[in-house]
């Protein structure tokens, strides 16, 4: 059934007896042209472009809990496209372009909210770093604007501009970026790609890869054994563990990244707000709830649940630079694993055994990239060639040297 | 003021200390060992808040934290605290607190307009609408739902409270301060332990206030003060009352805060409003109780409706009455305690209502009105209860008045903090609960918490998991007496919710999720029960779903035809209760938010009136103003005008300074810098060019040998932690066999620069005598310990401006005297301080790099010092900088610029296009990495990286910086602007 306010209407009017699954709790099949490993956004969505664009549409998405029971339901909802290295910047453009339709193009309201994305700076040379990137992103037909100290304290007057140890000077501002419902993105993935005919099979974990002469023709399951001509991956914080069982070693660490919410408050904040002279980030819930995060915790671990000082930290950082949320309330802290890549930037390539395909390395940057992931993935697995703004995300680059390290921080994934 | 539902006798409240509190603007009179919920109640006042998404009416629901309506904004000004639970608050006298989330008033609320729309407003269906058109949803729904949505009110100015964190060790944690975490308390206390009892109430006890219990043939309360004089009495006992375990973090850290002053107005001077802790403990003992739960039925949300045990809780501890005729609505034997209690306070029973065939017998005596098999099928009343609808087992409806619904629906062992690690709750049929599945390490559970329901169980736990703890951890088990009392009857036979509802019936009361909209998500395949949640918002409300989950899930159960069990529980997430920002900031906020570091002169640089600018986490002096100069331009071109005219000193403590010693001191170094440094002579310096492993630049420095096996670094002052991290990696984990020490010496040594022509004259006032300084006994690279007065310092004369220059190092305590001497001695040369802006002009100036070059994503050849790695060794980065990508000829390369027109001024992180080219990203040649207006030039300057730049010398391109609506033709050049021979460094 097709949403829309006159079904909300016809039902509410019958009780809402009406309505049908969202998406179909689907039975394994025996074989399918196309698995995608990992029933999180970035999974769901490569399916949804599999069937809309490539109308490929035997496919399954197996997912080994609840779809988006991973790192897509549990995020701090960011949606931008402020990169600096034209390896990233296309790419996320592209995912912020797909953002912008996405919910009437899949039919399913997803809280798409251009907000704003403000990065705050502290020094002239962060100044000159954000605006080298704001350039480069202008560069790409991007919008960013370099804001100074007054520019911000006019938009966003209740942070320390006077007793501040790192003092505002001013901000980088993508106007297009905000936020999104993070669950509704995955639910709207997977009734359009439900509604499209891919099987979305969930309590189905991947227990072995058949490969045969090199190529990959099936894979074992909690749920059987399943043929598939091309198998994807998209499990994020799982994919050294995924990817191991077909005999790959990925240069992918997973760490874990904690966020957290507040209890709920009137309208407080109405953009994006991060913090420069630490890792911060704040943004306010349409049901009233801050959400904020900091960095990773710092090693590696595929235990989804962090450590106290890092809680401690992030805290810290919010109150340096909005210093009201002394009596703010934090309701709920989660950790999620994350693909750490060497360079910080992604990957959506071929892998050295035919037929399965890999979309990994989001590092805590992956709910923005979820239509742009899906639908290069999809091209990818489709075509056998990458989408075109997704062409530098090569497994290979860490051996030609084509690195897209936006931090410059090297070849050691915590500090990404 | 009187307070009509005060009992007018008993209750642990302490009627000679009257106190008065605003609510609303109504003022009230409570007594001390109230709670704010207590007060009110004793007041007469049921309507206390308004839900979330349908603004209906609420009241007090429970007596503790899992409060999930009546919530408030606490005190006023930049002290308010939007959604504070009245069950949680101490009163105080003079408490302010007001209703939130309903306008204009409490009782006549506009929002409530939703309830009639709730049909349209079902769980989800924001899902399915406002998607057309989709500019609208920026415009105009979303800015709607934002203003509609949310609680309470925050401060929105910053806290004028203060904050603390804390940190404990024990043996033993007890967690929860009731009957099972006395006796744990007191059994591993009498062992021996080191033992924490931290409880969440004020006042020890837990459910022993609360109920009319006897252990020992004492009343319950009086047994908890000679327990808690003995654990006091104990050395090595801390009690922490008012303070929450909040979470359980591997390795034995338990996250906690205490609510050190929230009980008054203001926090005493010098107090903290609150305190975070971090506890690591080698042992815990989880007594955290039980939470009861309500049943689903209609109306279940008015004021009035109340959990049966709070009634009790209000009743017994604190006097006050919650209705003057109370009906009881119970699944379970529990329940009827609330009758009994009820009936002994004088408060009229109106009624028990036991879904069950067979009541408890020993409550029969009681002569109170029983309907057995029955449920309460709906609540009359609007903003209270006025009565109720009961259906017995053969349909039959009967009305009952009353004002006051007590629900058991039973209990829910506090099961949380087991979960924070990992843990799965396992269910347990026969409590017709969730019980502790895995455990945390370290961690026993006892009591209620556990599922043991009864007082006599509860304290037997406590004493066996508090003595078991005490002997994991070493100490012997203590005699112990085991406490006597009644063995209370506990069965329960599960009821969620009442088929017969006719209005809607609430699971989550926050959150206003019914159970239609369970049922609708479940029709709508959200039937996982994490689904579940995110599709209704159930449990995620303010109480985190203590009063709403199991309830809602058993519901989701029988929905979609699932055993509970089958169905299982979402994640328990810490923190347990929820966390003030300040509790975990403590002190480091505002200017204290992180350490300041300052250099040894920085007292001195003060003094000069210096500007001072944050370099990470130092405070550098950044120029030096005299009076009458406009703005720092003029200052920064007069302090790089009169270092190369004459001489001037700037401090560089901050630069990161390493200690290298050892037989194989040379061979470590030539490891891990691209150039050689065991040929180089003792008594010299170098510079050194360090990768990281993948190849691209790490740091620059300079390197001196003091000794044939010792010498000392000198390291960027932003890269000082990660290359001496990067030092003891390569020597620990890649080179172990190397003979070689390293200590970071930074703060031991105070280092100035003394720069220009008359430097080595003004050395020579500082330097004893005996030694050479002249140019040939002391030239350019040299490096010597050396006299300065009776202190020993050491000498390099080292250049980052071009000019004949010298760093001068003293032992750090010297260094504000070293300042002072050096001004002193340079008086006569007309010799000034520098900051780091003219630091960064000279070095500019002379096309060195710095950090904006060393960013990491730049290799040795992109910064023009391919020259410096070395081809005769190996060292570290060289293999991984030979990949194909890193040897493009296109890469971006570093040039200088100069603007064409020479008055128009650069800027850094502009991009350079080609003239008469598109500005697109595919024209993208590179960018300006840093600029400066060089005075000796007359003109700005840059140095940038470009796509063969050095090719291009000569040729022109834009520097293209729309951010800053900058667009400058810039002519490409050799990045040594100033003295490219070098001579002045000479002399």
């Amino acid at each position: 059934m097709k949403y829309s306010v006159f079904s909300l209407l016809r039902e509410a009017f019958r009780g809402h007896a009406g309505w049908t699954p969202a998406w179909r709790k689907a039975e394994p099949k025996s074989e399918y042209d196309v698995v995608i490993v990992g029933g999180g956004g970035h999974g769901l969505a490569t399916a949804y472009y599999l069937a809309k664009v490539h109308g490929i549409t035997n496919v399954a998405v197996l997912e080994k809990g609840y779809i988006g029971s991973g790192n897509a339901g549990r995020n701090t909802t960011i949606i931008r496209s402020n990169y600096l290295l034209p390896g990233n910047e296309p790419f996320y453009e592209w995912s912020m372009k797909l953002w912008e339709g996405l919910e009437q193009d899949f039919n399913y309201n997803a809280m798409v909210s251009q907000r704003g994305v403000l990065n705050l700076y502290h020094s002239d040379q962060q100044r000159d770093a954000f605006a080298r990137r704001g350039n480069a992103m202008r560069l790409h037909d991007v919008d960013a604007e370099l804001l100074d100290r007054d520019a911000v304290r006019a938009m966003v007057p209740f942070l320390d501009y006077d007793n501040a140890r790192f003092p505002i000077h001013g901000g980088l501002l993508q106007r297009r970026g905000g936020t999104a419902r993070h669950d509704a993105v995955v639910w709207g993935y997977a009734r359009g790609a439900d509604l499209r005919g891919v099987d979305i099979i969930e309590n189905c974990e991947v227990t072995g890869f058949d490969i045969a002469g090199g190529r990959v023709t099936g894979l074992d399951t909690t749920r059987g054994s399943i043929k598939a001509k091309k198998i994807g991956l998209a499990v994020a914080g799982n994919t050294s563990r995924v990817a191991s069982l077909a005999g790959l070693r990925l240069p992918i660490e997973s760490h874990v990244l904690q966020a957290f919410v507040s209890e709920g408050i009137k309208p407080a904040i109405d953009c994006v707000v991060t913090f420069g002279a630490g890792h911060f980030y704040i943004s306010q819930s349409d049901k009233g709830g801050l959400v904020f995060g900091g960095d990773i915790d710092g090693y590696n671990s595929y235990a989804w649940r962090g450590n106290l000082p890092t809680v401690a930290d992030v805290m810290e950082e919010g109150m340096a630079i909005w210093p009201g949320l002394g009596r703010i309330r934090m309701l709920r802290q989660w950790g999620g694993l994350m693909d750490m890549s060497m360079d910080g930037s992604p990957i959506i390539d071929r892998t050295p055994v035919a037929g399965l395909y890999l979309n990994c390395g989001w590092c805590y940057g992956g709910f923005k990239a979820t239509p742009a992931s899906g639908w290069c993935f999809a091209h990818l697995i489709a075509r056998d060639e990458p989408y075109e703004v997704a062409a530098a995300l090569r497994l290979d680059r860490y051996a030609t040297g084509a690195l897209i390290d936006e931090r410059g921080a090297g070849a050691q994934p915590n500090l990404h | 003021m009187n307070a009509p539902h005060r009992l007018a006798q008993g209750g642990l409240i302490d009627r000679a200390r009257p106190l008065s509190f605003v609510f609303d603007g109504q003022a009230y009179a409570g007594c001390a060992g109230d709670t704010l919920a207590s007060a009110l109640m004793a007041n007469g006042v049921k309507l206390v808040g308004r839900s979330f998404k349908y603004h209906r009416p609420r009241g007090i629901l429970t007596a503790g934290s899992d409060e999930p309506n009546a919530l408030v904004e606490l005190r006023t000004g930049p002290r308010r605290e939007p959604n504070t639970r009245v069950t949680t608050v101490e009163l105080y006298d003079g408490l302010v607190a007001a209703s939130q989330n309903r306008w204009p008033s409490l009782a006549f609320d506009i929002g409530a307009v939703n309830d009639w729309l709730s049909r349209f407003l079902v769980a989800g269906f924001y899902y399915k609408t406002f998607m057309c058109p989709a500019k609208f949803w920026e415009m105009l729904y979303e800015p709607l739902i934002r203003r509609a949505a949310g609680l309470g009110r925050a401060a929105g100015a910053g806290d004028p409270d203060h904050y603390e964190k804390a940190f404990a060790h024990c043996d033993v944690l007890v967690i929860g301060g009731g009957p099972a975490g006395l006796m744990a308390a007191l059994a591993a206390g009498r062992a021996g332990a080191r033992v924490i009892l931290a409880d969440e109430d004020f006042r020890l006890g837990g459910r022993l206030l609360a109920e009319r219990y006897e252990i020992d043939g004492k009343p319950g309360t009086e047994w908890v003060a000679e327990i808690e004089a003995e654990l006091a009495s104990l050395p090595d006992v801390r009690i922490m009352p008012r303070t929450t375990v909040t979470s359980v973090f591997d390795h034995g850290q338990y996250g906690a805060v205490e609510r050190v002053n929230d009980h008054l107005p203001v926090p005493p001077e010098h107090e903290p409003r609150q305190r975070g802790w971090k506890i690591v403990a080698k042992r815990a003992v989880l007594a955290a109780g039980a939470l009861e739960r309500s049943i689903a039925f209609g109306n279940n949300d008015r004021p009035g409706v109340m959990l049966a045990g709070a009634v009790r809780a209000y009743a017994n501890r604190y006097a006050a009455a919650p209705g003057r005729r109370v009906a009881v609505f119970t699944n379970n034997d529990d329940g009827w305690r609330t009758a009994a209690d009820a009936h002994a306070a004088g408060i009229e029973v109106a009624a028990v209502i036991d879904s069950r065939a067979e009541p408890p017998a020993q409550f029969a005596a009681l002569g109170i009105e029983v309907l057995t098999g029955a449920q309460v099928s709906h609540v009359h009343g609007g903003q209270g209860v006025r009565g109720i609808d009961v259906v017995d087992a053969r349909g039959r409806l009967t009305k009952i008045d009353c004002d006051v619904l007590a629900v058991s629906g039973g209990w829910n062992p506090a099961v949380h903090l087991t979960c924070h690690l990992g843990g799965k709750p396992v269910w347990s049929d026969n409590l017709a609960a969730f019980t502790p599945g895995a455990t945390p390490p370290g961690m026993h559970v006892a009591g209620a918490a556990n599922g043991a329901l009864t007082l006599a169980e509860c304290l037997h736990a406590g004493v066996a998991a508090g003595a078991m703890a005490a002997v994991e951890c070493g100490f012997p088990i203590a005699s112990f007496m085991m406490p006597s009392a009644e063995d209370e009857a506990s069965g329960v036979t599960a009821l969620w919710h009442v088929e017969e509802s006719r209005a809607k019936a609430f699971v989550d009361f926050q959150n206003d999720v019914t159970v239609e909209d369970i049922a609708l998500a479940n029709r709508e395949g959200f039937s996982s029960v994490e689904h579940l949640k995110r599709y209704t918002t159930l449990g995620m409300a303010t109480d985190q779903g203590k009063a709403a989950n199991v309830t809602g899930l058993a519901i989701l159960a029988d929905v979609s035809g699932r055993a509970i069990a089958e169905v299982g529980t979402t994640t328990y997430r810490p923190p347990y209760v929820p966390v003030s920002f300040g509790a975990m900031t403590g002190h480091h906020r505002s200017r204290d938010f992180r350490p300041v570091r300052l250099a040894p002169s920085h007292q001195w640089a003060e003094e000069q009136g210096a500007v001072f600018v944050e370099a990470g986490a130092w405070l550098r002096a950044q120029y030096y103003p005299r009076d009458g100069e406009k703005d720092w331009l003029e200052t920064v071109n007069r302090e790089v005008t009169a270092t190369r005219a004459s001489v001037g000193v700037c401090d560089v403590s901050t630069l990161g300074k390493i200690e290298i010693e050892g037989a194989d001191a040379a061979i470590f170094l030539d490891r891990v810098y691209t150039n050689t440094f065991s040929s180089l002579p003792v008594g010299k310096s170098r510079y050194g060019l360090m990768l990281r492993e993948d190849g691209f630049v790490m740091d620059d420095g300079t390197t001196s040998r003091l000794a044939p096996e010792r010498f000392v670094m000198t390291t960027t002052t932003a890269q000082a932690g990660r290359v001496m991290q990067h030092l003891e990696f390569c020597h620990q984990v890649l080179w172990p066999e190397l003979d070689v020490q390293m200590v970071s010496v930074s703060e031991q040594w105070a280092q100035f620069s003394i720069a220009g022509p008359r430097s080595r004259a003004v050395l020579r006032k500082l330097v004893d005598e005996r030694y050479d300084l002249s140019d040939k006994a002391f030239p350019h690279l040299a490096a010597k310990e050396v006299a300065v007065g009776s202190v020993t310092a050491r000498l390099f004369r080292l250049s980052f401006s071009g000019e004949m220059a010298y760093e001068l190092a003293v032992p750090a305590r010297y260094g504000d005297a070293a300042i002072r001497a050096i001004m002193a001695a340079g008086e006569e040369f007309s010799m000034i301080p520098y900051g780091t802006e003219a630091l960064g002009t000279m070095r500019i100036e002379k096309g060195h790099v710095a950090g904006n070059e060393i960013n990491g994503q730049l290799t040795a050849r992109d910064l023009g010092l391919g020259r410096m790695m070395s081809s005769r060794k190996d060292y570290v980065g060289r293999v991984m900088a030979q990949r194909p990508a890193l040897l493009e000829p296109d890469r971006p390369v570093l040039v200088g610029f100069r603007p064409a027109d020479r008055k128009a001024r650069l800027r850094a992180g502009a991009h350079f296009i080609p003239l008469g080219a598109t500005v697109t990203a595919a024209n993208d040649e590179g960018h300006m990495t840093s600029v400066a207006f060089s005075p000796m030039l007359g003109h700005w300057i840059g140095l940038g990286v470009l796509k063969r730049g050095p090719q291009r010398i000569g040729e022109r391109v834009r520097a293209y910086d729309p951010v800053r609506n900058g667009d400058v033709e810039v002519e490409i050049c050799s990045p040594v602007f100033f003295d490219p021979e070098g001579a002045r460094l000479y002399g």
